[in-house]
């Protein structure tokens, strides 16, 4: 006679044996992807937010052609929005180490022979490059009538570009800001492919711990699904908040009139 | 410098590999994305539901994660799809084909995004002007959507091809000798990843410089009835 099976057990079997995916497997290494994930939302936040601030006062100077620097940024955003975000991180983790002056560097020891920190530094320069260039696009593209009626009213240039253009730059540069950010999100992968246990790092652990083909990879997938549908949710929500009075006006429903 | 020169028989050969990667995914994007384009513009509710999946799911997935379960996961559902019915025996898939098949898919989604916007912008009317002189949907296309479109599309064309040369370094991850892996290995083994990494920026780089000026030259010709403002 067969021994009774919990149900926990019966549904081990059916994940081990018939079920396309080893769902029980995945269930039981959860809290991994959770840290994978948790290690990803740090690169990839951090690389914006540093990013993000270097971006700032480049894009001020390459919309106001200052004139040594103007050509300097424009030759750093180039070079790195020209070439692949997996050759810059290469660069930084394996080549930094090719000089003995580098490795004998006070940084050397707590920082640029850290993969993570390496990581960090190439995501952060290459999204500070992309930044730089769509900023620029919305500095420049500030309209006339706003600077001169903010001239009108007595402002210095700075407190000029900190109450005017700025804000409203950064509200046009919204919608491709959501870009930058999925494109971020998508590139923080490269970091598994330098040892670091991200999303994807723990995908492949499990892979190769297990002899697996799909389990690692498409868990990672629907993390990332995930992620990327809270983003845009919550871009779609700063849109509404911030676009607000450039959606078409909501005009008061007037009662259908009655027929006769 | 010295170095780089003496290793140049295999920086060619994988950058090479890179472009014809990058060449084939290309083609193989486009029509996924006119595919894709027509699905999203259809009449059908059903095409639009999928071609509307297909530039979301892409949209939300990374490159490598795809390319890593297409490449691993792929080659095992192959082989169990011939395990289970008998018909071929094992088989290795091979690198190259993972890689174009996964950048052709991808970068479809965002050629069907590019391809779409481009038909909508030309005018209905102009459809509708070609259809009652009586021309067939074919020469429609031909001679009224496709000529047009190009030019619409160009610009976003230009971009999709520029971050697609730039997705083809992760081939090397899933061990394609392309120029990443070439001369990954060329500097390993001459403790010089500084400088092999460095060369590989500057060949990438006139790559995208290249085509940069190559396609401005192509939208110079597609608009030249049209006027700049």
């Amino acid at each position: 006679m067969e021994p009774e099976r919990t149900f926990l057990e019966y549904l081990r079997d059916i994940s081990e044996t018939t079920a396309p995916l080893d769902f029980m497997l995945i269930f039981d290494n959860l809290d991994r992807f959770v840290e994978g994930a948790w290690v990803t939302l740090q690169l990839t936040f951090l690389a914006l937010l540093l990013g993000g601030l270097i971006a700032i006062p480049l894009a001020i100077a390459r919309a106001y052609r200052k004139p040594v620097l103007n050509p300097i940024i424009w030759g750093y955003t180039y070079a790195f929005r020209g070439t692949p975000l997996l050759v810059q991180t290469y660069l930084f983790y394996f080549g930094l180490g090719q000089f003995e002056a580098v490795r004998n560097s006070f940084l050397w020891s707590p920082i640029l022979s850290d993969p993570w920190w390496c990581v960090l530094i190439a995501f952060t320069l290459n999204t500070a490059a992309y930044t730089t260039e769509f900023l620029r696009g919305a500095i420049e593209t500030t309209p006339r009538g706003e600077i001169e009626a903010a001239k009108a009213a007595g402002m210095s240039p700075w407190t000029r570009m900190r109450l005017v253009v700025l804000p409203s730059a950064f509200r046009r540069a919204l919608p491709a800001y959501s870009n930058e950010v999925i494109f971020t999100l998508h590139g923080s992968v490269i970091a598994s492919t330098v040892t670091l246990q991200d999303l994807l790092g723990v995908g492949r652990w499990l892979n190769g711990r297990y002899y697996l083909a799909y389990e690692g990879f498409v868990t990672a997938m629907l993390f990332y699904m995930a992620i990327v549908f809270m983003i845009s949710l919550a871009f779609r929500y700063a849109e509404k908040r911030y676009l607000k009075h450039l959606r078409p006006r909501e005009t008061e429903k007037s009662p259908r009139p009655a027929l006769a | 410098m010295g170095l780089i020169f003496e290793y140049r028989q295999i920086l060619i050969e994988g950058t090479i590999v890179t472009i014809s990667l990058a060449v084939l995914s290309l083609l193989l994007s486009v029509g996924f994305g006119l595919l894709g384009a027509f699905a999203k513009l259809s009449p059908s509710r059903g095409l639009r539901r999928i071609g509307n999946r297909y530039t979301t799911f892409v949209r939300s997935v990374p490159e490598l994660v795809l390319m890593m379960l297409i490449f691993y996961g792929g080659q095992a559902l192959l082989n169990d799809i011939g395990q289970a019915t008998g018909l071929w025996g094992y088989v290795d898939v091979n690198q190259f084909i993972a890689g174009v098949l996964t950048l052709g898919f991808i970068f479809g989604a965002y050629m069907a995004e590019t391809f779409r916007g481009a038909i909508l912008a030309i005018p209905r009317g102009q459809i509708e002007a070609a259809l009652s002189v009586g021309m067939s949907a074919r020469q429609v296309f031909t001679l009224v959507t496709w000529p047009q479109m190009v030019r619409y599309a160009l610009p976003s064309f230009t971009n999709n091809w520029l971050v697609l040369v730039k997705a083809t370094a992760l081939v090397s991850v899933i061990g394609l000798h392309d120029l990443v892996w070439n001369a990954f290995s060329a500097g390993r083994s001459n403790h010089a990843l500084f400088t092999f990494m460095f060369a590989v920026l500057v060949i990438y780089l006139i790559i995208t410089a290249v085509s940069d000026g190559a396609l401005r030259w192509v939208d110079r010709k597609y608009s030249v009835g049209e006027r700049k403002a």
